[in-house]
């Protein structure tokens, strides 16, 4: 892997940056690997990448049905945070945000994370007591997170309206650590340092089966470029696990809905933070580009079709407005739907499955981004080890059957 | 915005309607009688197909009754609505 650094930009300049390698190979598929990972979005990239780093499994292959990182990781409001109410929860995304902290470095890559802090409103007194009551049990799990007043609020974000709106604020939480990443580079950064460890990512190659041995175990992928065997299949899929998972006869406790958003023309630096409302339902944020990213909320059907309908859009513009008024001026540029799975709680399955050598990471709903480092960690120790890190055991398929729902609400930090 | 075919008022734009999940998911008659996991199929486990998919959808600001459709979730085109005590539209697998 040729190494990125200043002095490296400095050196190809001299020779016109013609030296320049692709970032990563496109191998055609071998005849078998000890891991496969469907799905080569964020998490199954870092899956691939933690096998290798972390586990020495290196014969691994990641396929993807259309090109990497092309499904909700080029979809999402790349927001990062991990002030999330249930002890489970707050392990895994506090995991995740750790090793954000240090990614760029530990890829050689710059996924350009950027700790602005993610401030979640509170219009009501129902708000205030359950964001103090999300403070003071981050605050047990060691995880950052403060209760600010209307006026630190304002103080912290000056475009924001606080008062003359028919919901005014009336405080907010401040996950200081929270913030944004960069969505492509997140997926590239783990393609090319997987892809230097070995792992081969197959792209243009779609998953039609998988194959089962006489005692039901994992033998391989049916794909359309031929069958490729395999002993250990995780499924990293997002909104077709459902149809992925239903390949190996194993029906899921998911729905997939499409989730929508959308992006202003550019301006200067104007919103210094990332914002979310749940009470009337909006979030946003800059993007380094200048664009204002803002997240509707889900359309109300199941559906894979990627695209959703203008009043569950326009809904959010509305309240977005009313925030921050100065923002009714801007002209919106594009709007896009993704499709992501949703679970009865609201929280993800990082799990082992029914089938033997069938893994499955899903159920991220609308909210999975944030996790991608720390899932993927957490998914291939699954993989390697053949039984789940500390961190993701509570995150089981069996949960649904015994009991042991992580109902957590705060999932999205806006309501869906 | 979709335009929903309800089979008592006709066809009305989607804000007139509350979404119902998956259709034709009798709820047992005798829980008790259940294993765990039986009982976890009928609470959480669903379809969710890529393709036709029979669901139910109520006339909140209209009628207010539930009613049944088959819907391409592919595109999004309803193929049919039905009302509730129907049997699934016998409708292959493209519907179109």
């Amino acid at each position: 892997m040729q190494k990125f650094s200043g002095f490296e930009l400095f050196r190809r300049a001299l020779g016109g940056h013609k030296s320049w390698q692709p970032q990563w190979r496109n191998p055609e598929p071998k005849a078998e690997y000890d891991v496969i990972i469907v799905g080569a979005g964020g998490h199954g990239l870092a899956a691939a990448y933690y096998l290798a780093k972390e586990h020495g499994i290196t014969r691994v292959a990641v396929i993807e049905r259309g090109w990497l990182g092309g499904g909700n990781t080029g979809r999402n409001t790349t927001i990062v945070r991990s002030n999330y109410l249930f002890d489970e929860s707050a392990a895994l995304y506090e995991h995740a945000v750790k090793l954000w902290e240090g990614l760029s470095t530990d890829l050689n890559y710059n996924v350009m994370y950027s700790a602005r802090g993610v401030l979640m409103l509170a219009h009501n007194h129902h708000d205030e007591i359950s964001f103090k009551r999300h403070v003071h049990a981050n605050r047990l799990n060691g995880v950052d997170n403060e209760w600010l007043s209307a006026e630190q609020v304002k103080e912290f974000c000056p475009p924001l309206n606080i008062r003359s709106m028919r919901y005014p604020i009336i405080g907010g939480a401040l996950q200081r650590r929270g913030g944004t990443a960069r969505h492509d580079a997140v997926a590239w950064g783990f393609a090319r340092a997987a892809d230097s460890r070995g792992v081969d990512i197959i792209q243009n190659c779609e998953v039609t089966g998988i194959r089962r041995g006489p005692g039901g175990a994992v033998e391989g992928v049916e794909t359309s470029k031929g069958f490729i065997r395999a002993k250990k299949v995780g499924v990293s899929a997002a909104g077709h696990t459902s149809v992925v998972m239903a390949m190996a006869g194993v029906r899921m406790p998911l729905e997939s809905y499409p989730l929508q958003a959308l992006v202003s023309e550019p301006v200067k630096p104007a919103f210094p933070t990332v914002v979310m409302s749940n009470t009337i339902h909006a979030y946003i944020s800059q993007s380094d580009k200048g664009e204002m990213v803002i997240g509707a909320g889900t359309d109300a059907y199941t559906s894979y079709s990627q695209r959703g309908a203008l009043h569950v859009t326009t809904h959010t513009l509305d309240a977005i407005c009313e925030l921050v008024p100065q923002f009714r001026r801007l002209r919106m540029l594009r709007n896009w739907g993704g499709i992501v799975d949703v679970t009865p709680d609201r929280s993800p399955i990082i799990a082992k499955t029914p089938v033997p050598g069938l893994y499955v990471n899903c159920g991220w709903g609308t909210g999975g981004f944030k996790a991608t480092p720390g899932s993927g960690n957490v998914f291939a120790h699954t993989i390697a080890r053949d039984e789940p890190h500390k961190i993701n055991a509570p995150f089981t398929l069996e949960r649904f059957r015994d009991g042991f729902l992580i109902d957590e609400a705060a999932a999205a930090a806006v309501a869906h | 915005m979709l335009i929903i075919d309800c089979p008592w008022c006709g066809a009305r734009p989607e804000i007139e309607f509350r979404y119902g999940g998956e259709a034709h998911i009798a709820r047992p008659a005798d829980p008790a009688a259940m294993s765990d996991q039986e009982w976890a199929d009928f609470l959480y486990n669903r379809t969710n197909p890529k393709g036709l998919h029979a669901e139910r959808w109520r006339h909140i600001h209209g009628c207010g009754r539930y009613f049944n459709a088959v819907r391409d979730t592919v595109s999004d085109f309803f193929v049919t609505t039905y009302k509730a005590g129907e049997p699934r539209p016998d409708i292959g697998e493209s519907g179109k």
